[in-house]
């Protein structure tokens, strides 16, 4: 049975052009996401997962970005929406969390004023009823006393309380796909585990497809369905979040699983991949990860790895598991 | 709120006190005002027993305390060269240059508001690169050139408007106070755009976006009254310079106004009326300072509140 | 340097700027020699000429003479000289002073501190204007008063920018350590707190100036600059205000001189700061 995904992203490419020169901070990136299924966009700072996610609600700006592929929510290509329709998207089919609650709200509106927006505006109901969800879906996220805070102002809330209050402002309208960028990075340990508890349960109460960025693969871990793991604006892999961790195809993902600290080991150093990002306008010939990869072989350095898909329906990019890799030693160095 | 209102209030007291002082002392220390009064043939001891019935003889503690008594009263002497109260020769000009500084204040609103936006918002495209050029060029023009130039084109050559005076309504003020005005407009353009710069790449915008919000509504609900609100202490700075600018544009323009009482004042060594102009103007800007701080208190929420 | 001049050269408003303000040196230093006339001496057959490309202009007064038969070209080159020592002059005076009162002010504190920074807000109330006719009307209007009064209205941002600085740096780590060492206070001062501000000062500074060059042509202007026998760009434009109708040219030229000034000091200011400090609040 295949029903329909809710979102389907194919090919997306995003170039910047600035005065240091042109390049690709997204590359041919592809992946479905199902009704109710939370996909985890995993990878390091510049690997290219915020400008992934800014561009499905289409917010970067249009110089210096060019944006080539497919977006489709629901089969309708978001690309070739006018301006207009996207606005009728945003916050409403598709809804966005961001990083820092300290600055994600605006300083001089209230909070009953800032959620309210939101739903005056898609719903177009009245102050009274808007407010009046308002303070349903405040009660929902669980920030306590909701009648209260409609007139308090974001300087008046704990962070963690703010980003409640963003997610709710973001599933007011009960969107299809919720995008949550490091919801958590900013927040104490205690009120990561509240936060990403809340967006379970709304996920399964609610339906809402989630696509969940961080860098935090212990995060991933207890979260989401399937994960997907970039690296230079590339997806390296993609797995069901259980045999992802289990089994590990791509030498990028199996470098980062190494290198989280295991309770009990207490010798040895702690495991890094060797060398550092490369800057997307000085990226390497052939594959991204080439100058860093343990398992680097000749072809590796001089063409860009396909894009595979297996058998169980996982992905990955990675020359190692074609069949060209035995031959004519394009596994030697 | 209100106790750092009150602490502002005593400040703003203790300034105007300040400024009576220097003003007083560098007068009274620099000049002699019998000597001005008179005619050149009065003898010297004529001279000395005026002054003695006048009280400037007096030490200067004494003189500043009457000074002050009188002036709080508005009681400032005799002009003697209008032979008036100073108090009323000084009020009789003021509406003339309140209305040249709200005019000009209106201009430089009208026109620095928008232009700072729209070069924000199109950063970098041609219209910023206009506006910007405008604003700088506002900024570098000296008031009496623009004055002169204005008066040329639009009074002389074309004939539209009148030289001088403000006997003939709105057409006798809009060159005034475009003159008076462009300095500030630029001022208020360049510091909005930088603002707005400022606050168009903070994280609540993009979340604004994010919320379907149409990119106008997103500039001017959220974006403008942030960018706003730390324009405002700016805007009474410029009334107050406004008042003070109004010297130069008075002059070329023969509007009278308090601008051109001091400068006749000064060159004809009227001392009370002198004093007289001081004194309001400082108790002027003064309050124009301190109701800035009690406006942006009341826009910062984060100030009222505490 | 060589990054410097790399990036001035990179900005096309800063190479303008710079430009403008050579030109303006050039004619201030040669003032006398690039004069094809003696700026005073007056020809009244001659009087109210206009450039030399109008109808009525002669090309020995290229630039057309004054109500006095007096050579506007000659007379704005030696002008540049006024505007240039004021405006040089008065920002050393008013950055020296600014700077030393900022430092004094942040560095101990207390009361020193207190009365400074009143004295500050009290001055920043005032319009400048205003302020330099008052002072100007009551000392005389001599070369070394119009400096000073140059001096004493721009003191004030350089000390509430250096007081600032010095009061962020002050608690930092690396002078208490230095403290520890033994270092007196005037040596912290000097050797490591100025430093770090002066890329600010100067930022500020030709920012002044370009406000001084204004103000000085303000009160030349009204009449209350330099003695009337020296020529300034802002005198000649009062005197060419009774003439207007007759002789636009002369009411042009020196306005136009002025602005060009200020525009060219405000642009090689704004690379300036964009430069050494794009934060810089001023």
């Amino acid at each position: 049975m295949s029903e329909r995904p809710v979102l389907e992203v194919n090919d997306l490419t995003v170039t910047f052009k600035t005065k240091y020169g042109s390049a690709a901070a997204v590359s041919g990136v592809s992946f479905a996401l199902a009704k109710g299924e939370k996909l985890g966009l995993v990878g390091e700072s510049g690997s290219g997962k915020s400008v992934t996610s800014k561009s499905i609600l289409r917010l970067l700006p249009s110089p210096p970005a060019q944006i080539c592929g497919s977006i489709k929510l629901d089969g309708e290509e978001l690309l070739t929406k006018s301006e207009q329709e996207m606005c009728h998207c945003r916050g409403n089919r598709i809804s966005m969390i961001f990083q820092e609650p300290m600055v994600s709200l605006n300083p001089l509106y209230t909070i009953g004023n800032q959620l309210g927006e939101v739903v005056r505006l898609h719903k177009k109901v009245s102050r009274a009823e808007a407010d009046k969800q308002v303070i349903e879906m405040l009660r929902t996220v669980g920030i306590p006393s909701p009648e209260t805070r409609l007139k308090q102002y974001p300087f008046e809330l704990s962070g963690g309380m703010r980003q409640r209050a963003m997610i709710a402002m973001a599933l007011l309208c009960d969107p299809e796909v919720l995008i949550a960028d490091e919801p958590t990075t900013a927040l104490d340990v205690t009120i990561q585990a509240q936060i990403l508890d809340l967006l379970k349960e709304l996920n399964r109460k609610m339906g809402t497809s989630i696509i969940l960025i961080t860098h935090d693969l212990g995060v991933i871990a207890s979260m989401v369905d399937t994960v997907a793991v970039m690296y230079c604006g590339h997806i390296v892999e993609k797995a069901p979040v259980r045999q992802l961790f289990h089994d590990p195809l791509h030498p990028y993902t199996r470098g980062l699983l190494n290198s989280i600290p295991k309770v009990g080991h207490t010798e040895g150093d702690l495991q890094t991949i060797e060398g550092a990002v490369p800057s997307i306008y000085d990226l390497p010939a052939g594959c991204a990860f080439s100058n860093r990869c343990s398992e680097c072989g000749r072809i590796c350095k001089e063409k860009e790895p396909p894009t595979l898909q297996l058998e169980d329906g996982r992905v990955v990019k990675c020359w190692k598991y074609t069949p060209q890799w035995g031959e004519e030693g394009a596994d030697h160095e | 709120m209100a106790k750092y209102l009150a602490k502002r209030l005593a400040q703003s007291l203790i300034a105007i006190l300040g400024i009576t002082v220097v003003v007083f002392v560098i007068l009274h220390l620099t000049g002699d005002p019998v000597e001005l009064m008179v005619s050149p043939t009065t003898s010297k001891e004529q001279m000395d027993i005026l002054r003695q019935e006048m009280g400037y003889n007096d030490p200067l503690p004494q003189q500043y305390l009457r000074f002050l008594k009188g002036a709080v009263v508005g009681n400032f002497g005799t002009s003697y060269y209008y032979n008036e109260p100073a108090m009323r020769v000084v009020l009789e000009r003021v509406p003339a240059t309140l209305e040249l500084a709200v005019a000009a204040l209106a201009i430089a609103v009208v026109l620095g508001i928008p232009a700072g936006v729209i070069s924000a918002v199109k950063r970098n495209s041609l219209s910023d690169g206009v506006i910007r050029v405008l604003a700088l060029l506002g900024q570098c023009l000296p008031a009496f050139w623009l004055g002169i130039m204005l008066i040329m084109v639009f009074s002389v050559n074309l004939g539209w408007l009148p030289t001088g005076g403000n006997s003939e309504g709105w057409r006798s003020l809009i060159m005034p106070a475009f003159t008076l005005g462009l300095f500030s407009a630029a001022t208020i353009c360049r510091l909005l755009r930088s603002n707005m710069i400022e606050v168009l790449g903070k994280e609540y915008i993009d979340v604004a976006r994010a919320k379907g919000l149409r990119g106008s509504v997103v500039v001017m609900k959220h974006a403008f009254k942030n960018a706003f609100s730390s324009i405002l202490t700016m805007l009474g700075m410029q009334f107050a310079s406004l008042l003070g600018g109004s010297v130069i544009t008075e002059t070329v323009f023969a509007w009278p106004g308090i601008g051109r009482l001091v400068i006749q004042s000064i060159q004809s060594s009227d001392f009370a009326v002198v004093e007289c102009i001081v004194f309001l103007l400082a108790v002027v800007f003064v309050v124009i300072n301190f109701v800035v701080d009690v406006l942006y208190s009341v826009i910062n929420p984060r100030v009222r509140l505490q | 340097m060589k990054a410097l001049w790399r990036s001035l050269k990179q900005s096309k408003t800063g190479m303008i700027g710079l430009a403008i303000v050579l030109v303006v040196v050039i004619c201030a230093i040669f003032a006398y020699q690039l004069a094809p006339c003696d700026p005073l001496q007056q020809d009244l057959m001659n009087k109210l000429h206009d450039p030399a490309w109008t109808a009525t202009g002669t090309p020995e007064h290229l630039l057309g003479t004054d109500q006095l038969g007096r050579d506007v070209l000659s007379r704005l080159l030696v002008g540049a000289r006024i505007t240039l020592l004021v405006a040089l002059a008065g920002t050393v005076v008013g950055g020296v002073v600014g700077v030393v009162l900022g430092c004094l002010a942040g560095y101990y504190g207390g009361w020193v501190d207190a009365v400074l920074m009143r004295l500050v807000d009290i001055q920043l109330c005032f319009p400048f204007t205003l302020l330099a006719l008052f002072i100007a009307a009551v000392l005389g209007g001599s070369l070394g008063n119009v400096i000073l009064i140059a001096g004493i209205t721009s003191w004030v941002r350089y000390a509430r920018l250096v007081r600032g600085e010095i009061l962020s740096i002050k608690e930092s780590e690396y002078i208490e350590a230095i403290r520890a060492e033994g270092g007196s206070d005037a040596r912290i001062i000097f050797r490591h707190i100025l430093p770090n501000v002066i890329s600010s000062v100067i930022v500020i500074a030709t920012l002044e100036m370009a406000k001084i060059v204004l103000m000085e042509a303000s009160l030349s202007f009204l009449g209350y600059g330099v003695p009337i026998t020296i020529p300034t760009w802002g005198r000649m434009l009062s005197e060419a205000r009774a003439n207007m109708v007759s002789n636009p040219w002369q009411c042009i030229l020196p306005g136009l001189c002025i602005t060009l000034t200020v525009l060219g000091v405000n642009l090689l200011g704004d690379w300036l700061r964009d430069y050494l400090d794009p934060k810089l609040d001023v």
